[in-house]
């Protein structure tokens, strides 16, 4: 019953940030409002005994792609001037498209019977991860670490002023 | 068992993916694009997540491929916002309407 009160207090949080995100006007609050959906997913990882994920969604999510979106927005916008249209004309045709994709997935999902598991869950997530991460999935842990230094690169690369630092020289 | 049944998190996660898809198909500033693929990312790891609960409780594969994405939304989301400055320092705008000199 708890977890279920849970639950629910951190839907709102996670759809009522979603529906902002769709809602508002001004780019850098759908930005905020994305921020809130995550927060409540990192809710959602507890929950479901994934602690060490709730960690990272808000250190990597939060701490890192939020705040990434919102400099990018300020570096690349005049904050208020919100007055213009944020939506193409295709609202109509777009919402629609989404609701029936809705309705057919999960028309589809609910007919599944998931092959639930009675087992209790385990208690040593995080050795169970590390283990994992240096053991049967060590090949694709190292590749997501180039990949990850290597956007880190190109991000920066991409970023520089070319025409400031060649005005320097 | 848990008290909250699996078709939940199945019926958030699609809500969530469905705003995302609306949000990335109706927005015309790239940036908002980005928050709508994000959010898609995030639903798909509820998924993840939640079948890894419900289906393979003694085990954590969900989790790691969870891990994953997420390491690869950074990545992306990295590559797009400085890809989207170095445009609006060249074109003014990152609104994707005028960003077309590569259409056909």
């Amino acid at each position: 019953m708890v977890e279920q009160i849970v639950f629910f207090i951190f839907t709102i949080l996670v759809l009522g940030g979603g529906i902002g995100v769709i809602t508002t006007k001004n780019i850098y609050y759908a930005a905020l409002f994305f921020s809130a959906s995550l927060s409540g997913m990192a809710g959602y990882f507890v929950l479901l005994n994934a602690g060490f994920l709730a960690a990272v969604q808000i250190v990597v999510y939060i701490g890192a792609i939020a705040i990434l979106i919102l400099f990018a927005i300020m570096l690349s916008r005049r904050m208020m001037t919100t007055k213009e249209q944020q939506t193409n004309r295709q609202t109509w045709l777009a919402a629609i498209a989404s609701f029936l994709l809705f309705v057919a997935l999960l028309g589809v999902v609910m007919q599944v019977t998931w092959p639930l598991s009675a087992e209790k869950h385990a208690d040593n997530v995080l050795v169970l991860l590390g283990m994992s991460f240096l053991g049967s999935y060590v090949i694709p842990f190292e590749v997501v670490s180039v990949l990850l230094l290597v956007s880190l690169i190109g991000a920066i690369i991409l970023a520089r002023d070319i025409q400031t630092e060649e005005g320097r020289e | 068992m848990s008290a909250i049944p699996l078709s939940w998190w199945i019926f958030v996660a699609t809500a969530l993916f469905m705003i995302g898809f609306y949000v990335a198909l109706t927005r015309k500033n790239a940036i908002a694009i980005l928050i709508g693929l994000e959010l898609m990312l995030n639903a798909t790891n509820i998924n993840l997540v939640a079948f890894d609960r419900y289906i393979t409780p003694a085990r954590v594969e969900g989790q790691v491929f969870a891990v994953f994405v997420i390491a690869i939304a950074a990545a992306e989301a990295a590559v797009a916002l400085a890809i989207f400055i170095a445009a609006y320092r060249r074109r003014g705008t990152v609104d994707v309407e005028n960003l077309d000199s590569m259409k056909f």
